[in-house]
């Protein structure tokens, strides 16, 4: 076998390393704007998909447009704030801060039957993170519809909160009592009672998930009930 | 230079394409890169997806070793092979992300583990390490094909059998057999049923080509 010097082992693994690292680095910088593209046009369908319009990659941006007629920031005081982009803020950052330092975007869509208030939800699954979008009718008690995703639930239990079966429950469902109290949503292992105002089926083999999900309705939808009530009433 | 005289598509040279495909397959022969064969078979398109990328990944790495084969120095080899394999990996990783993002999402993190596939450090450390480029590169896809065969195999009856479609196109529900009572069957999804698809290939394919059976 031919020897190599430990000079030329290490010269080797020097040039090497220099002529990946620059290959990878100049890939990223070149499909990077696509990828943030891709990601944007993902988050456009999912805050869509909560007011119930179906749209494709190619067609989100333009039914974007067309059912988000507004878009603003808010305090946990429920008081626009002005200087913030609601599309670009990060959810899963905000909700870490303490509740009064939170930014909480607003997507008002609009339908033939009226505004709908679309407010970014995050919380935890049973192996990584959970997300999603809520739209409230008008009356800002009422669910009008939900969109859930996840990054890696287990498929055909914790990964159907993505499934239309488990997130259709949830239109007609309000988030406060008859006394005007905040009660969220219940996500009710064995099944929610038949008319519950206030809770749905959890999923049979994903009660870790369900209650992530109830978590996340709770601490999210928390952080704009001042926003829901002042305007509300 | 030298050159060479056999022909680019001599006998020798298809072998290292076609034997992957039945005789030496990686997964049913060999019993290589079952992971990745459990995880992301449950729809067609990303095993086919999964199959093309490792394709991409394990052929341009043969050859980028093959051609390498006289100046690696043998220490660092294997961390030299890793090297070149990560760095394909993420390249594919990334241009899935910017080019097919639904798909580069069904996949996640099985197209980083392409990194832990054993078939490419085998096909590398075996086979590249000592063979010049051109048949470098004919093993490399045959073996990668071979691999893609079995995962779209696999592909196909797990989502016929588990969600009733083929690349998403409803067909048992169009020749109207839930109509009758038909219901799909949900362990399908699951990665157990994966293994016993390949394990009934692995029959299959045993009863068919006898050399392969082991005496015993």
């Amino acid at each position: 076998m031919k020897k190599f010097s430990n000079f030329y082992i290490f010269s080797f693994a020097s040039i090497m390393v220099i002529v990946v690292a620059a290959v990878l680095s100049v890939a990223a910088l070149i499909l990077q704007p696509l990828q943030e593209r891709n990601v944007a046009i993902e988050k456009m369908r999912n805050i869509l998909s909560s007011i119930h319009v179906e749209s494709t990659a190619a067609d989100a941006q333009e039914k974007y447009n067309r059912y988000i007629v507004e878009t603003f920031v808010i305090n946990s005081e429920g008081e626009k704030l002005e200087g913030f982009d609601a599309f670009t803020i990060d959810m899963r950052v905000e909700m870490r801060k303490p509740l009064e330092e939170r930014h909480l975007p607003v997507f008002v869509g609009m339908k033939d039957d009226g505004r709908k208030i679309i407010v970014p939800l995050h919380g935890k699954g049973l192996w990584g993170p959970i997300y999603g979008y809520l739209a409230m009718e008008q009356d800002r008690k009422t669910i009008y519809g939900v969109n859930f995703g996840h990054d890696k639930e287990t498929p055909g239990l914790g990964a159907e909160i993505s499934e239309s079966w488990f997130q259709e429950p949830f239109a007609g469902k309000t988030i406060f009592d008859e006394t005007g109290r905040f009660t969220s949503i219940e996500v009710e292992r064995g099944g929610a009672e038949p008319g519950d105002p206030h809770a749905v089926d959890a999923i049979s083999g994903g009660t870790i998930t369900s209650k992530g999900l109830e978590a996340m309705l709770y601490d999210c939808l928390l952080s704009y009930e001042s926003y829901f009530k002042k305007e509300g009433n | 230079m030298k050159s060479d005289r056999e022909s680019l598509f001599s006998a020798r040279n298809m072998k290292l394409l076609t034997n992957p495909l039945n005789d030496e397959n990686p997964i049913t022969v060999q019993v290589l890169g079952i992971c990745s064969a459990l995880a992301i078979t449950v729809k067609l398109e990303p095993s086919i997806v999964m199959a093309i990328s490792v394709m991409a990944v394990l052929s341009i790495a043969n050859v980028v070793i093959s051609l390498l084969r006289k100046m690696i120095p043998p220490r660092i080899r294997i961390i030299v092979q890793l090297v070149v394999i990560a760095s394909l990996v993420i390249l594919v990783d990334q241009i899935l992300k910017a080019f097919a993002y639904e798909v580069s999402k069904q996949l996640s993190v099985f197209v980083g583990l392409i990194i832990t596939n054993c078939i490419i450090m085998g096909r590398l450390e075996a086979f590249a390490m000592g063979n010049r480029p051109w048949p470098a590169f004919l093993d490399g896809v045959g073996n990668a094909a071979g691999y893609g065969l079995i995962l779209v195999i696999v592909g196909f009856f797990r989502e016929l059998l588990g969600s009733g479609e083929v690349f998403g196109y409803p067909v048992l529900e169009k020749i109207g057999l839930y109509r009758i009572g038909y219901e799909d069957n949900g362990l399908m999804i699951l990665p157990p049923m994966a293994l016993i698809i390949v394990g009934v290939i692995i029959w299959v394919q045993r009863a068919k080509n006898t050399k392969l059976i082991e005496e015993n």
